[in-house]
């Protein structure tokens, strides 16, 4: 399926400080997202991928330094200003957190958060705007949608929040969702639910999401593509078929085999070796090497670059392993 | 940001951290001068506190005398430092048994919760609905004026406040596992409370103690002031101001320079709370 | 298998709210939170019993009740044959020390103040498991154990990593040398690598130690892995329990067929496969009469929404809280 690609990320790098330190998280990232894609950001804490996330929107900035390039429908938004950058952000470009209650207003009520949405980003008049709120609660599960306009924030359980969250995201109708964990504070059969509702939003308005998760469960459900990080780097990006199928990369190998799935019960769970470096401890060569079951002297000496290995397929390794192949690390 | 981790770099102790801070060092160097001057007037004031000069009467600042003399002739300087050992002894004296008592109360009625709780929760809304002072001078006023008296109503009434910013603290801590996690060990109540829960709930009364040694002082001096504490012709901070009080346009530096050694030790105490705070929180 | 360690048998336990003002002027009895509402458990000797459920399902309750952190409104928890709320042995210690637990929250669960090597020290000299000289052997030996560094007991807790603090838990819990584990979403905060070692290790310790667990989470496929039995808890009640891997390949019970379809597969081509479960968990504040689940079962029938069902055997299956247990198990 070929896309317009809507979203192109090119070297991005975010560095923070901390006493006196510097702190790479996001080390030269790039990819694309096209119209109506889904792509998925998998990594363990520490591996960059939300702030990733939020450097795309300008969020980094205040904590540390972004280079590279965030090109947006044409545009270099990672070179915008604060001001300017208001315009994409909740209109054209949205973002969902883990934690609904802490990114809602506790003291304003939900309908007054949805209808400031759509006095900020779209021209509807007053009642239009009512209007419009009631149909995105409505559109995003919350039942007797009307009614509960004028509730609070508190007055929602966990799942419903969220779905508020996502209508308040969605509320300008966004040709962009970023989505932070969205579902990891949720219990499955509400995870199930509102996955089902991202996607099904996302077909509906041709919304590109980028859906930052540890759970390879969640990636096998909803993502068309996936990059896994590590250590700050994207370290292999295939399509999410061929990526659990065969992995490439051996980190990705690693992180599919620890999860209990097609194992024999009570046996010993693979992991990988060894715990991810610390950012201002970053190993010469690459940073999985020291962990890596077939890094080798040249692992070490140098970092490989994010290498296509077949069409729509990449891995950073200068030994990607391959199932298929009968190789397996 | 949750996803970055750190390491932090070993050996930087917080201590070294805290003097890298000049309100600190500040704080520490006010609060350490005034205990040697406490604990060794004698080495540093010129004269003897109480000897009287009828040819030095009413002097202002000179070098023999430089804070001036009083209308008996003593030399004010003297009369400053020889206060700093009541007054120092007041931060400590009135403080510290309220802070005992507070702490224990505090601890247990917030681990225990229950009807003591609710009986102590009445009693604390009892005791703040009056101004602090109008409690301690009507206590002082029952027990009769004088240092000892003055401490016993300080501590009757402060305590309260010692045992209500505990008690707070500890039902905070209550929610983290480990003190879940001593019950299901089996430790007893007392070493879930002193060992476990006490440590990590005493960073703010400790702080609060701080200010208090400075209010200490002040109410000391407040109540040296009116008559009803340290008592002439003892050398008071409170006292040597109302010596001077009749005499403010003729021999202000009487009434002046205590209130400026008030001052001074007040912003030492603060200073040192402040930093205390940043000492005091547990690390991760 | 074995005879049961545990007896847990209708164990009620409600959270009373207080009275609102409403309430007292509607002259309202208080409400409370009914977070258990009649279990009946067995933990058997040396088993792994999984507690699944929903959040607010009462699983967490049920461990630290175990424990004796909750002290329920009725029914009887027995160890060996005796009533741990029975007055007697409300205070008596070594319960605690044979049945122990583990928290979720690392970084919540040891105290800050503490070194790895103080927290060990105190857990062994509280209970005499050592003579005072044979403390320090009896650390490193447990250090060993959940193979932490030896200078480990030198550091406090905020020098670990969410996985080592987990290890110094576990290595607090087996210090007393426990009969008992009640693990309480043991690996849920950490990173999938580190789970995997988490668990290794537990598993590791259970065989060596002759350990009994019960493993409360809600990541379905980790029970799955570690559990021999797993109870389904909803609104309080057990609705399934069985021996794991039937309980998962064919689960009875419309919610345990609801819960486990709702995980997500790592396969793709699964995509939009199983039935999803609407609506969300009634409050447990008000919980619906009949059959707590109806409300939310596409099953449901009109003896579903009268009469509630009590936990029975079903042939070839485990034992399911459920009026149309039997066809389902005929059915499929």
């Amino acid at each position: 399926m070929t896309r317009d690609t809507i979203l192109e990320v090119r070297n991005l790098s975010t560095t923070f400080a901390r006493a006196g330190r510097a702190l790479p998280a996001v080390r030269d990232v790039s990819f694309t997202l096209g119209r109506g894609e889904v792509l998925g950001l998998v990594g363990e804490s520490g591996s960059g991928k939300s702030v990733t996330l939020r450097s795309i929107l300008g969020l980094s900035r205040h904590y540390g330094t972004v280079t590279g390039e965030v090109r947006w429908k044409g545009r270099d938004i990672a070179s915008l200003s604060e001001r300017a950058l208001r315009s994409v952000r909740g209109r054209e470009i949205a973002m969902i957190f883990q934690e609904p209650m802490s990114s809602l207003n506790p003291l304003l009520t939900v309908g007054m958060q949805l209808t400031e949405v759509l006095k900020a980003h779209t021209d509807l008049g007053r009642s239009e705007r009512r209007r419009r709120a009631i149909e995105m609660l409505d559109h995003v599960g919350i039942p007797s949608a009307a009614a509960r306009l004028d509730d609070y924030p508190h007055q929602f359980s966990g799942g419903m929040r969220q779905r508020v969250m996502i209508a308040i995201a969605l509320a300008a109708r966004p040709q962009l969702l970023l989505a932070d964990e969205p579902t990891t504070a949720l219990d499955v059969t509400i995870q199930a639910q509102i996955l089902d509702l991202i996607l099904g939003l996302a077909r509906e308005y041709e919304m590109g999401v980028i859906l930052v998760t540890h759970d390879l469960g969640v990636v096998a459900q909803t993502c068309d593509r996936v990059a896994v990080m590590y250590a700050g780097r994207i370290v292999e990006e295939a399509p999410v078929a061929p990526l659990l199928s065969d992995p490439r990369h051996p980190y990705t190998m690693g992180l599919m085999r620890s999860v209990p799935e097609g194992v024999a019960p009570r046996t010993a769970l693979y992991s990988v070796p060894g715990t991810p470096p610390a950012l201002d401890a970053l190993p010469q060569g690459c940073a999985f090497a020291p962990r890596c079951p077939s890094a080798s002297a040249q692992c070490t000496a140098t970092d490989p670059a994010l290498n296509r290995l077949a069409p729509g397929r990449s891995a950073a390794c200068h030994h990607p392993v391959s199932l298929a192949k009968g190789d397996a690390a | 940001m949750s996803d970055v981790t750190l390491s932090l770099p070993k050996g930087r102790s917080r201590l070294a951290l805290a003097l890298r801070r000049p309100g600190f060092l500040l704080g520490a160097a006010i609060i350490g001068l005034s205990t040697l001057l406490a604990l060794f007037p004698g080495l540093f004031a010129p004269y003897d506190p109480n000897f009287i000069d009828y040819t030095a009467v009413g002097q202002p600042p000179s070098a023999a005398h430089p804070f001036g003399t009083d209308m008996l002739g003593r030399d004010a300087l003297s009369r400053v430092i020889w206060a700093y050992r009541i007054n120092m002894q007041m931060a400590i004296l009135a403080t510290i048994f309220a802070l005992l008592i507070g702490v224990t109360v505090g601890a247990l009625v917030g681990y225990y919760r229950g009807v003591a709780d609710m009986i102590f929760g009445r009693f604390v809304d009892a005791i703040i609905t009056f101004p602090f002072l109008v409690l301690v001078i009507a206590v002082v006023a029952v027990l009769g004026p004088g240092l000892v008296n003055m401490y016993v109503a300080i501590t009757l009434v402060g305590w309260v406040y010692y045992a209500r910013l505990m008690r707070a603290e500890v039902i905070g801590q209550m929610g983290n596992d480990y003190a879940a996690a001593g019950l299901v060990m089996g430790y007893s109540d007392r070493r879930i409370i002193f060992r476990h829960l006490l440590p990590n709930a005493i960073t703010p009364v400790i702080v609060y103690w701080m200010t208090d040694m400075a209010l200490a002082i002040l109410l000391g001096s407040s109540l040296g002031y009116l008559g009803l504490g340290a008592q002439p012709p003892q050398a008071e901070w409170g006292v040597l101001i109302a010596e001077g009080r009749n005499f403010l346009t003729t021999a202000w530096w009487l009434s002046l320079m205590p209130g400026i050694a008030i001052v001074l030790t007040g912003l030492g105490f603060s200073l040192l709370g402040d930093a205390m705070a940043d000492l005091l929180r547990p690390r991760g | 298998m074995s005879a049961p360690v545990l007896e847990i048998r209708d164990l009620h336990l409600a959270f009373p709210l207080g009275r609102s003002f409403a309430d007292l002027i509607a002259r309202r009895p208080g409400r409370a939170v009914r977070a258990l509402n009649g279990i009946d458990l067995d933990l058997r000797r040396g088993e792994t019993l999984g507690i699944v459920g929903e959040s607010g399902c009462g699983k967490s309750t049920l461990a630290r009740a175990v424990v004796r952190l909750y002290r329920p409104t009725a029914g009887t928890v027995s160890f060996g044959g005796e009533d741990i709320f029975a007055a007697h042995t409300r205070r008596d210690r070594t319960y605690n020390r044979r049945v122990q637990m583990m928290f979720q929250d690392p970084y919540s669960s040891l105290n800050p103040r503490m070194t790895c090597g103080q927290i060990l020290t105190e857990a062994l000299s509280v209970h005499r498991m050592r003579p005072a000289a044979e403390i320090p052997a009896r650390v490193a030996e447990l250090l060993d154990l959940v193979r932490l560094p030896q200078d480990a007991a030198e550091k406090l807790p905020h020098e670990f990593s969410g996985g080592q603090r987990q290890r110094i838990a576990i290595a607090r819990a087996l210090a007393v040398e426990p009969e008992v584990l009640i693990a309480d979403e043991l690996v849920s905060a950490l990173d999938v690598s580190v789970q995997a070692q988490v668990v290794n290790l537990l598993l590791e310790l259970q065989e060596r130690l002759g350990l009994t667990i019960l493993f409360v989470a809600h990541d379905l496929r980790l029970v799955r892995h570690v559990s021999n039995r797993v109870a389904v808890i909803y609104l309080g009640r057990i609705v399934e329990i069985g021996d794991s891997e039937s309980l998962f390949s064919a689960p009875t019970h419309p919610y345990s067929q609801a819960l486990l379809s709702a995980a997500p597969s790592l396969d793709p081509a699964d995509r939009g496969r199983g039935a999803r479960l609407q609506g969300e968990l009634p409050s447990p504040l008000n919980i619906p009469p009949g059959c707590p689940f109806h409300l939310r079962c596409p099953r449901a029938t009109d003896i579903c929404r009268t009469a509630r069902p009590d936990l029975r055997p079903i042939a070839g299956r485990g034992e399911v809280a459920c009026h149309h247990a039997d066809e389902i198990a005929l059915n499929g």
